[in-house]
């Protein structure tokens, strides 16, 4: 059961940590086809992720690991002529169900990009205030101010922008850029985080930064993280999907387990040949 | 190794461009020695005053300065939301089979010639106004206080607010066409980033889109007043240019800065005369300049595609 | 918690899209819809009205005959056709020089500063009110060096327009051409004139000519400025150093005109005009497209 408090009920913490059990699932994707007009990106993908972890997608380039994360919280059919068959579960909501909207999905579902994109025109604070400006949530000065803080604490940038709150969210450094974006998807509350090769435009530092970051976060949401960083996949998750496109394009989910296994004792020869640099 | 005849030709590419410079160079001060006697008479003054007599020898261009401002706001009034809305649709909204025919062929009307526009004016809008809308706002909104003032007078078709109407269908392709380019400079990653955040459309476009291409967007339309503000023949044909007397009506048969110069023009016949019709061509152009250059300016910083694109 | 079977939608309240914002999404959705039905149907409407009134003026005679007296029903605009073409090929002479010039200062010297000064100065002239260059040429040939209104001065009003037009048109086209094939040439030992005469040109040809053309289309649309220099003329007239007839003067003073057969032929040679924009445009984005795929 995904919780996402009102903002009215008690003092507004919308994005206060809830425990998750363990074992629950926090996504389930099951059969899933994805499509880029009549050219099928992914295929037949089926796998589950557990609340409160990080589980990572890897694979070559064009191996439709990206479109997966996208349709998790449907941002893939926001490309002209993409859509998805199959299902997909946040919690007990399903995605895909004829009476879904995408917008309410997305709403429950946080997501970071590759390359930073605050927006230029709103300052660090209005970033963060975006989502829960957006859901028209009824917050006072206050409660929003506190809001901000703890979703900047949260996304460990608070230290470096508290004095700069008002100031063009483009003008942070990339590093800082992206903890802001973090932070802009925390402030709902979202009990997944999707991020989609978020370190791939940034320096090792802020890298390492945002790995750390990952870890402390996955105490409180779910995050699926796409990488072609192998070293990256091993250093922050604790399961990992291998995909891979076959001869004729499509994207598939070669294996599937816990990161340890699925780096030293791989069940399929071609994610051995992956991992060991063989291909791609 | 650079050649003789390689820094020959760069040279003489070079001496080429630097007519252009030359060419804004050399209308801008022909036209203030033109202007001069003008404008060593008047001054200022020149602009705010409303008296305009070849016979007498007194000429002061506030009435037409006051045409072109009116007829201006009128046109840029009703042209830019249309326009900017219409650029969102395209970009945004609209499927893309439909999208390039259709941006296509608005490209091509901002290419229409403005006598074209005045002809359809003259023939078609004018008797419009004067048989249909005219009637229609003066019957409804002519007796409210204040407003009503705006609609007073006898109905002739042939005035400020047709000359306004007119301008308004004619800049509407160019800030359309510009607005546009502006809007698809947005990067996907501004949209995306809203969308994910659980937004709708709309709230993607107010909220993302517009934000980030606003001073595009203002460009754009400060384009369209450029166009308005200094277009001859399309009001030339439906403005009425026969009164420079400043009322609230905007049923008065106006003249705007441009009109008068192209009735007037062939008419002087003294040197003052003369002067002062070349010291309204220096004004327009001088607008034009200040203008143009803001606008590209806005334009530039949004970084769309073909910033420089002329219509 | 169970998953299997779930069909219904639920979302936390607080992440629901509430009405409003659907309601506010749907209407604003439906009115910018409605801004560009309206932008197109109002170009529509005139597009139409200049082809319905258009066509029935077009015949032999009206490509072939001059005007007729005050009153007289019957001949046709040829003298304006032939000035308007006139004048248009003696300002390509003038313009395209200058026009190519700085295209290709700026295209293929990207001499910084200077190329984005010249560049500037194209749009701020590309933005003159016309009229205001009808008179600057006025004072500038009509009045002195000619002394008197003719063909010539109405083609250098039109050049002042054009160049900027050839200027940015034809930077753009040089810009589609692959920078691999410059280099391919000068890697040859080709020195950088002879790369931009024997290779960018030539590849870039179709779209250089089509721009030239479409520049003197919407140069041979303006009417404001040939007032001021042209003047216009119902005789055929060829020496450019007498007053010269053009479509758009024709329109205009057979529009103001109290004949009916006068206001039928200002719609026609509006069609003339208006057609020969649209087709020249057409073929310019058909190059331009074909070139940057």
């Amino acid at each position: 059961m995904i919780t996402l408090r009102r903002p009215e009920a008690g003092p507004a913490v919308p994005a206060e940590p809830t425990p998750h059990g363990r074992r629950a699932n926090a996504i389930r994707v099951e059969h899933l086809d994805a499509y880029y007009g009549t050219h099928r990106a992914i295929g037949g993908v089926t796998f589950d992720v557990a609340a409160g972890t990080v589980t990572a997608i890897i694979g070559p380039s064009g191996c439709g690991k990206s479109t997966l994360v996208r349709c998790i919280n449907r941002m893939h059919e926001v490309t002209p002529g993409a859509y998805a068959r199959g299902s997909v579960f946040v919690g007990d909501v399903d995605v895909y169900s004829p009476y879904a909207d995408p917008v309410a999905v997305r709403s429950i579902v946080g997501m970071v990009f590759q390359k930073p994109n605050p927006f230029p025109m709103m300052s660090v604070y209005e970033n963060v205030a975006a989502g829960p400006r957006l859901r028209g949530w009824r917050l006072s000065r206050r409660e929003m101010d506190d809001l901000v803080e703890r979703n900047l604490l949260r996304a460990a940038l608070w230290d470096e922008v508290k004095d700069k709150l008002h100031r063009s969210g483009a003008a942070l450094s990339g590093g800082q850029q992206q903890r802001l974006c973090i932070a802009r998807a925390l402030a709902t509350g979202p009990s997944v985080l999707l991020m989609d090769e978020p370190c791939s435009a940034l320096d090792p530092i802020a890298t390492y930064r945002i790995e750390e970051l990952m870890r402390e976060l996955s105490r409180e949401v779910t995050i699926v993280i796409v990488t072609h960083n192998m070293q990256q996949a091993s250093r922050v998750s604790e399961f990992t999907a291998f995909l891979l496109a076959g001869e004729d394009g499509v994207g598939r989910l070669v294996e599937f387990g816990t990161t340890e296994e699925l780096f030293t004792t791989p069940k399929d020869e071609r994610t051995e040949a992956y991992i060991t640099g063989r291909f791609g | 190794m650079t050649s003789r005849a390689d820094r020959v030709f760069a040279w003489s590419v070079g001496a080429l461009a630097l007519l252009v410079p030359l060419t804004l160079l050399g209308i801008a001060l022909l036209l203030l020695v033109d202007a001069w006697p003008s404008v060593a008479r008047y001054g200022l003054s020149f602009l705010v005053t409303t008296e305009w007599d070849p016979v007498k020898l007194v000429f002061g261009a506030g009435g037409y300065v006051f045409g072109t401002l009116v007829t201006t706001a009128i046109a840029i009034l009703l042209a830019a939301p249309v326009a900017i809305g219409a650029s969102v649709f395209l970009v945004e909204y609209a499927p893309r089979l439909v999208r390039g025919p259709l941006a296509f062929l608005i490209e091509v009307l901002a290419y229409i010639p403005s006598i074209v526009y005045g002809l359809w004016g003259f023939f078609v809008l004018v008797p419009f106004m004067r048989t249909t809308v005219e009637p229609a706002l003066q019957g409804t909104l002519g007796g409210v206080p204040l407003l009503g003032a705006l609609f007073s007078g006898p109905v002739v078709g042939l005035d400020l607010l047709t000359g306004g109407l007119v301008l308004a269908i004619m800049i509407l392709p160019i800030i359309l066409a510009i607005a546009r380019e502006v809007v698809s400079a947005v990067p996907s990653a501004q949209r995306e980033g809203m969308l994910a955040l659980g937004a709708t459309r709309w709230e993607t476009v107010s909220r993302a889109v517009l934000p980030y291409a606003r001073a595009g967007i203002v460009g754009a339309a400060v384009l369209g007043v450029a166009r308005a503000f200094g277009e001859t023949m399309a009001v030339t044909m439906v403005v009425g240019n026969s009164s420079t007397d400043i009322s609230p009506s905007l049923f008065t048969p106006g003249y705007t800065l441009a009109s008068a110069i192209a009735n007037q023009f062939t008419e002087a016949d003294s040197e003052l005369y003369f002067s002062a019709i070349v010291e309204i061509a220096l004004v327009l152009l001088l607008v034009a300049i200040v203008v143009n250059a803001a606008a590209r300016v806005l334009i530039r910083r949004t970084g769309a595609a073909r910033e420089g694109m002329i219509l | 918690m169970t998953v299997a079977g779930a069909t219904r939608f639920v979302v936390p309240e607080s992440h629901r899209v509430t009405a409003r914002r659907r309601l506010a999404a749907l209407v604003m959705g439906v009115l910018l819809g409605a801004a560009t039905l309206l932008a197109a149907s109002l170009l529509v409407v005139i597009i139409g009205y200049v082809v319905v009134r258009g066509l029935p003026a077009l015949n032999l005679a009206f490509f072939t005959d001059r005007p007729r007296p005050f009153g007289v029903e019957g001949g046709g605009v040829a003298p304006a056709i032939l000035g308007s073409l006139e004048m248009g090929a003696i300002a390509a002479l003038i313009a395209v020089p200058i026009g190519l010039g700085a295209a290709i200062f700026a295209s293929e010297y990207r001499a910084g500063r200077w190329a984005g000064a010249v560049r500037f100065c194209a749009e701020l002239i590309a933005g003159l009110p016309s009229v205001a260059v009808g008179v600057f040429v006025w004072a500038f040939l009509v009045r002195s060096v000619i002394g008197s209104y003719a063909g010539v001065a109405g083609a250098l009003a039109l050049a002042v327009i054009m160049i900027p037009i050839v200027a940015r048109t034809v930077e753009e086209v040089l810009r589609l051409v692959p920078s691999g094939l410059r280099e391919a040439g000068l890697a040859l030992g080709a020195p950088r004139w002879r790369v931009i005469l024997m290779i960018v040109l030539p590849t870039a040809r179709a779209g250089i000519v089509t721009a030239v053309v479409l520049a003197v289309a919407r140069a041979a649309g303006e009417t404001a400025p040939l007032m001021l220099t042209a003047l216009g003329n119902v005789f055929f007239n060829f020496d450019p150093l007498r007053p010269m007839a053009a479509l758009p003067l024709q329109i205009y003073q057979y529009a103001v005109s109290p004949y009916d057969d006068w206001h039928a032929k200002a719609w026609g040679s509006s069609l003339v005009l208006v057609a020969a924009i649209a087709v020249l445009a057409v073929s310019l984005r058909l190059v331009t497209r074909s070139r940057s795929r």
